[in-house]
Parts: C-alpha cells; structure tokens; sequence
C-alpha cells in the first residue's frame, strides 16, 4: 500500500502554511508569513494575522499544489490545525479546510498544533531516507506564540503536557526586549545578532521559576515576564545614569538566561524521566545561541538531540499533514466537519473528534 | 447553479438556479459558531440538492460588511470550495441580499438595510429600488455607524439574517450581466491596534 498524500492548512498565528506530504515525504512547504505587518506594532496582532490569513490562503494552497505538482483528485486526505492558538487566525484555516473537504468529498483532520511540531520531525525530503521518530523523547517546542515541555512516549496515543509558559512565550520575550533596546521586529533574530559581540556573563538576569519554592509547583513550567522586566528595569537604570547601555552586553546576557532556563528544565526531565532524547521545534529554535547551549549541554548530559530543518520548526503545513497521514495510515476515523477552533487545546488531543 | 454561503451574520448555505431561484438553503442563525457550522451545511445543500462540485456553475459569497471573524469563516470557505471545484467565486455585497429580497417580495422604493456591527455599531447602505436587471440599485454605503447617526429612510429594514439563496440569486444576475464581482471583505474598520510605546517598570 502506498502512504497517503495528505495536505495540511496551518493558521494558528502569523503564518499561512499549507503543505502536502505523501506519508513522511515533504512535496510541498509553502509559507506566506504577514510577519511585515506585524513590525510596525511589535508583535504579532490577532486581527492582523486574521485578516492576512483569509487573502494569503488561496494563493498558498496554489502554490503548495503547483510545487508538489498534484492536483486535489490526487489527494487522500486533508488537515488543518484544529489549535491551540489564536482563534480568529485559526478559523480561517478551519473554513478553509472544510470548504475543500466538501467540494472533495475528501476526510479531514482537524489536528493539534503542538503535536504537529513533533511530527516535524518525521519529515524528510524526497529521495532522502525516513526516519523514524524515536520515542519516548522529551520535546521542547519554543515560538513567539507556545513555549511547551512534553513528554512523547507515542505521537498519536501518548503525548503528555510537561509544562508550559505560565506568561509569556519565550519568543514574546525575544520581542519584548528587542523593542526595549531600540531593534526591529522581530526580536529573535535581531538579538541574535547583536548579541554576538556581547558578553553573555556582563549581567546576571533572573531564570523564572528556578527556586526552590517555584519549583514545587511548577517543575516544567517556564515564566518570561519577571525576565523581561528585570532587563527593562536594568536598562532604565542605566538611562537614568545617563550610561551608555551596552546593547550587545544585554541583548547576550537576556538570551543566555532564556537558553539557561529552556534547557536547563527541558534536561532535568529528560534526566528524571529516564529519557535520553531531546526533540526541539518552534521558531525559537532559530537562535543560533539556544541551539548551541541545547548541542553542548545534550553532548554533556549524553541525551541525543534532534532539531529538524528550520523550514520545518517554524509554522507549517507539512507538519499538520505529516499528522494528518499518520492518523490515515493508522486507520484512525476524521474528524468530521463539525469541529471548531480551540486555542487552548490541550496536547493529549491529538486529533479532535467528530462533532 | 450556483453554490451559496454567506457568514455576515450567522451562517447561511444554498443551492441555487439561476431561472428557478433557490433550490436548497440551509442556514444557522447563530453568530459564534460559524466555523463548526459551515462545512455541516454545505454538505448538507449539497446532498439535499443533489448537486455534486462538477455540476455548478460558480460559487458565490457574502462578502460583508460583516462582523470579522465569522465573515472570514464562510469567505475561506468559498474561496476553498471554488479552487477545489475549479469554479469562479463571485462576491456579493451581504446588504444587497437582504434588499433583493424586500423587493423581491414586493416592496418598493428607498430602502435602508442595517446590520449588527458589534461594539454598539451598525453597519447600514441605501437603496433606491431595483435596477433594470432586477438588481437592488445601492445608493449608499456600506457603511459603518452608530444608531443615532444612521440616515433615515421611507423604510428601514434591521436584518438579523442574510439568506444565501438570494446572495446566490444576485450573483446570478451579477454574472450574467458582466459587472465586476470582487471577493474583497467589507470590515470597515481597520484592525484594533493601538501602538504603545514601551512603558517604565521602575519608578
Ligand atoms: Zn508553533
């Protein structure tokens, strides 16, 4: 039996992603991001990426059909990114996807977004060998828009919520203190770059939720808001003294605490949990420091690391239709039509059911 | 025949011929649950109708003025549905519907169709009768305002509702007549965005 060719909408922020995977083979990739629109606010506006979503999704979906050069009668099933995220961005998905599953006749998934993000992971281009995604692996999903902790023992039967952001998401914070420092958006890639030349030891910022007393009750969760103020209230300081803050000093030494804290939580569950494996994925996992820290500290800890291809950790639709065809080929029932939008969806959801 | 779906409201789905009218419309006049509605009803007009993807002529859509994001749901799903079917999607403006309707049924002369707009607005246009392809001739609008300032008009029709059967019938006659159809979303306002600037944390 061949594996099923499955194309995937993705919506849940500021990218429209739609993808087309035949089992664990990428076709198609195609991202139209409305990241320029959100620049001049300095993060991501719902309304914004909505209305983005509805003129980018025909033409995506075009060009995701021209690249992997297949036509909808081709396709064996369809799936779209059920949530979590913003609500109003991930509808126009939804409809979208509906709309195609009745002109069709074609099942469609309504699937989870983090889970998604593990999938990645699975993918590989043509003529390049599977792989197979080995389980259990720890997975440390980090965007503007989700920093998760899980557990994968079993991408379509066991996915467990370790711990979350309780504020918010590290990319947000990557946002936050870009802007306090006088640099565009999006921050990530901008601190990045200026932290290059900066001394990641100048200036000790606080790693959220690393106390004792924080980490009775949450162990695996992630706080960025204290981080984000301390290094805004450290640069007010040195304004008032009319110094010159050293940007490069700041940009490295917020960075150094936010990859501290991502991996320093992600391997003590790796080590309690008894899982030599780390799975990263999100946006955040650009940041040529993060995944620096993540290689040194997995080497040291002898927990093998696995970042897939940045076009596959970012926001896409390949990653829900890599979803969506192992569902298909495990035989799973669709989702239906009846299915809405939630942005809280929790992640041992990995599909939602029908109705 | 032509495949209707509107969301400026709540979610409205029909089947429609062009010399008959509307063969099949279903419609749910809950306004927050466009986007677990809509495939249910096409899929219902579709089996109920017989109507198969191949068999229609164009898909037509509402394009509004319509609350954002219930309009979006039912404008990504046309612009879906038409790109799977290999259709051409025709927009209609949501307000014309509502007057084909009134004058359809027999009314006459100028007409002002308002819409809920949330956030205690409406959304109104005026109409001064039917054109001479049986088109409802908007004088005014759409547009966005608060109650007090809606002009007034002979009639005033509030509508809760706008049927895809007659979005479906207007963009009937908008095709055959040639006159442009642009699948744009009438929101009428600019997106809720204020630009803050940073502000202090310590004092
Ligand atoms: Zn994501």
């Amino acid at each position: 039996m061949t594996e099923p060719l499955v194309l995937g909408i993705e919506t849940s922020c500021d990218e429209t992603g739609v993808g087309i995977v035949r089992g664990t083979t990428v076709l198609a990739n195609v991202i139209s991001s409305s990241m320029d629109e959100h620049a001049r606010y300095g993060g991501v506006v719902p309304e914004v990426a909505a209305r983005a979503h509805l003129e980018a999704i025909e033409p995506t979906l075009k060009r995701a059909l021209a690249e992997a050069g297949v036509a909808f009668s081709d396709l064996d099933g369809l799936a779209v990114t059920a949530g979590p995220g913003l609500s109003g961005a991930l509808m126009v998905g939804i409809g979208a996807a509906k709309g195609l599953a009745t002109a069709t006749g074609l099942p469609l998934y309504g699937v989870n977004h983090l889970v998604g993000h593990v999938a990645a992971d699975l993918l590989h281009a043509e003529g390049e060998a599977a792989q197979t995604l080995e389980t259990p692996t720890i997975a440390l999903l980090v965007s503007g828009g989700h920093t998760s902790l899980l557990l994968v023992r079993d991408i379509l039967d066991d996915v467990v919520m370790l711990g979350e952001t309780i504020d918010d998401a590290a990319g947000e914070a990557f946002d936050k203190v870009a802007r306090l420092l006088g640099l565009p958006y999006p921050g990530g890639p901008q601190i990045d770059r200026v932290a290059s030349d900066g001394d990641p030891r100048a200036i000790r910022f606080p790693r959220g939720l690393t106390k004792p007393a924080d980490l009775a009750r949450h162990r695996y969760d992630f706080s960025f808001s204290g981080l984000k103020t301390a290094v805004a209230r450290w640069v007010e300081k040195e304004r008032d003294a009319e110094r010159e803050v050293p940007v490069a000093d700041v940009a490295a030494s917020f960075r150094e605490a936010v990859a501290d804290v991502l991996l320093t939580k992600a391997l003590s569950a790796c080590a309690e949990l008894c899982v030599p494996r780390l799975l990263m994925g999100g946006g955040v996992v650009a940041n040529a420091r993060i995944r620096a820290v993540a290689e040194e500290r997995c080497a040291a800890a002898g927990v093998a690391l696995r970042i897939p291809p940045l076009a596959l950790c970012t926001d896409n639709g390949a990653m829900i239709a890599a979803v969506g065809a192992r569902l298909m080929a495990a035989g799973r029932p669709s989702s239906g039509l009846a299915f809405g939008a939630d942005s809280t969806l929790p992640v041992d959801i990995v599909t939602v059911d029908a109705g | 025949m032509f495949l209707a779906i509107d969301s400026s409201a709540g979610t409205s789905v029909a089947l429609v011929d062009s010399s008959f009218g509307t063969v099949v419309e279903r419609t749910s006049d809950d306004t927050m649950r466009h986007a677990e509605v809509v495939g249910a009803l096409i899929d219902e007009v579709l089996r109920e109708s017989g109507a198969t993807a191949a068999t229609l002529t164009a898909v037509a859509v509402g394009v509004g003025p319509g609350p954002f994001t219930g309009l979006r749901v039912g404008m990504a799903a046309a612009h879906a549905f038409a790109l799977a079917s290999e259709r051409p999607l025709v927009g209609v403006v949501s307000h014309d519907a509502v007057a084909y309707e009134h004058y359809s049924a027999g009314g006459w002369g100028e007409l002002l169709v308002t819409t809920d707009a949330r956030r205690r607005e409406l959304y109104w246009s005026r109409y001064d009768g039917l054109d001479t392809l049986g088109l409802p001739s908007r004088a005014e609008g759409p547009a966005l305002a608060r109650p007090d300032d809606i002009p007034s008009a002979a009639r005033r029709l509030d509508a809760t509702r706008v049927s895809a059967g007659s979005v479906g019938i207007v963009a009937a006659r908008l095709r055959a007549s040639g006159r442009p159809t642009p699948v744009v979303p009438l929101y009428l306002r600019s997106p809720d965005v204020t630009l803050s600037t940073p502000k202090r944390v310590s004092r």
